[in-house]
């Protein structure tokens, strides 16, 4: 397939006339209704809404009007995000029953101010309770790189979706990995904000104590460009902050030679495939670092991400499963009655910890700027594969794709996923800088890409 | 716990939520219990001291 627009190049386009915003979006509808059959990463087209909303932005052009630095770009969201006039299903039976959704989610509401246009909302597991992209009631989506392979999860259509260059930004959300594992199995770029950055406002819940939401693009410019649209305070989600906006776009270009870059070492450094240590080294040369850096109580961090994960899931969903059990994907179920009988003090310990290892890795941060690591262990397994073989060990595979991302979600620390274009497939590494730094993991995530190291490949299987 | 004493407690904390598990479910559950409660171990096995705060946030 030739090679799709960036969001950049579409706006540009857009605002000096050489391509109307209609013609953007109808480029996108197209590739949907050419590929979504074999990738099945959007759930829902919202074709006459897209339409409606480019002609505006359309005529707002020809009128000489200011129009955003997203005018005419097409994007789409995860299907937890609330768009006007569908029910919310967030991967799920259940919520099919809901009513429509009278208004979008803030973020949605963000980015068409700046002129984007909202195709459709996108596959995802089941409640995001997942990393594979597979859903029992709508399919897997697929990687468009190799579509016999899982697309990641949960955020599996956002990844396919801009992965396979259908649209060139979506939305996702991230509690444990569920950006950054689809980015790296899709070879995209993803950003997983500081905690509390983005609002999560009109989105459907996981767990309130570590969902992030936030953009995944083909290169870094866009993806800071979706960031920027979407940055600021939001009266209805309690945890976004109160800081003011602090746009990255201006910073990408900055010179990054002044940073401190390490490797993460010990626990990010074991359990993984020769792919993600040369992903790594990779990219740990390209910036000359070359020290490692021990952070601490990994292990810990992610068993207590578990923990708290399971257990405010089951909260959630306490009702839906004494209602209706039997409409929940059994697997997600049974993870989630189980959460629900994990003692409460277990949890408050959970929560404590949390605090402790917050302290500790700020700590760290008083000596770098940044830390590298893996963002999977593997590159994207077959799909309805349940177990891999490392070191001689059979690993199950849904439990261990996370692993490296969980203790970086666990304390809320924004991260850019880059893509390492490895053959066949691409790879994903964590780009972790401290909290509300996302102008640094932007920063070297562009100096990788101009760098050559970093960039989304090509969909390669379709 | 053993298998007989996690499948009682199963048993008592469903019947506490008002929550059904069918017996086809059950072992699925129990898998998935035991490894919460062995994540959960492994922060319970960790001193902290009595002051620490949870990092839950209110502000009143």
């Amino acid at each position: 397939m030739t090679t799709p627009l960036s969001a950049a190049e579409i706006a540009k386009a857009v605002a000096s006339r050489k391509l109307s915003a209609l013609e953007a979006t109808e480029t996108a509808l197209a590739r949907i209704a050419q590929h979504n059959g074999l990738l099945n990463c959007f759930t829902d087209v919202t074709a006459d809404r897209a339409r409606a909303k480019a002609g505006a932005v359309d005529a707002a052009v020809a009128a000489g009007q200011k129009v955003g630095p997203l005018a005419g770009v097409p994007f789409a969201v995860k299907n937890l995000f609330d768009v006007k006039g569908l029910s919310t299903r967030a991967g799920s039976r259940i919520n099919r029953d809901l009513a429509p959704s009278l208004r979008d989610a803030t973020l949605i509401e963000r980015l068409e101010a700046q002129g984007a246009v909202l195709v459709g909302a996108l596959n995802m597991g089941e409640y995001a309770y997942d990393f594979t992209g597979e859903n029992i009631h709508d399919g897997p989506s697929r990687n468009p790189h190799d579509p016999t392979r899982m697309s990641g999860g949960s955020s599996g259509g956002s990844g396919s979706s801009v992965g396979g260059g259908l649209v060139p930004i979506a939305l996702g959300s991230d509690t444990n990995g569920s950006i950054r594992v689809p980015s790296s199995f899709c070879g995209i770029f993803g950003l997983k904000p500081t905690y509390g950055r983005l609002s999560r406002a009109r989105s459907f819940p996981f767990v309130a104590s570590l969902d992030h939401l936030g953009p995944f693009a083909r290169s870094t410019g866009d993806l800071a460009l979706a960031y920027d649209a979407m940055q600021g305070p939001d009266a209805d989600d309690a945890a976004c902050t109160m800081r003011p906006v602090e746009p990255v776009t201006p910073l990408l270009a900055q010179d990054i030679s002044g940073l401190r870059v390490a490797i993460a070492g010990g626990y990010f450094q074991n359990n993984v495939f020769p792919e993600a240590v040369e992903a790594v080294a990779r990219v740990a040369k390209a910036l000359n670092a070359t020290r490692t850096v021990e952070i601490p109580e990994a292990a810990r961090a992610r068993a207590a991400a578990y923990v708290i994960s399971t257990t405010e899931g089951a909260s959630l969903h306490l009702d839906r499963l004494r209602k209706r059990p039997n409409d929940f994907d059994p697997a997600v179920r049974d993870r989630l009655i189980a959460g629900a009988m994990v003692p409460a003090p277990l949890v408050d310990r959970a929560q404590k910890f949390r605090r402790w290892y917050r302290a500790r890795v700020l700590e760290l941060f008083k000596t770098v700027d940044v830390i590298l690591a893996p963002a999977t262990p593997c590159v994207a397994p077959k799909l309805g594969q349940v177990t891999f073989t490392l070191d001689g060990v059979e690993l199950p595979v849904r439990a261990n794709i996370g692993i490296h991302t969980q203790p970086i979600s666990f304390i809320g620390l924004p991260v850019v996923a880059v893509p390492v274009p490895l053959e066949p497939m691409p790879i994903g590494v964590q780009v972790i800088a401290a909290p509300w730094r996302e102008d640094i993991a932007l920063r070297v995530a562009y100096a990788l890409e101009k760098m050559g190291v970093a960039a989304a490949p090509g969909p390669r299987g379709i | 716990m053993s298998t007989g004493s996690i499948d009682d407690y199963i048993t008592a904390v469903a019947k506490a939520l008002n929550l059904t598990i069918e017996d086809a479910w059950r072992p699925a559950v129990r898998s998935n219990l035991e490894v919460s409660l062995r994540m959960a171990r492994l922060v319970d096995e960790f001193k902290l001291p009595d002051e620490s705060e949870p990092a839950s946030v209110f502000s009143a």
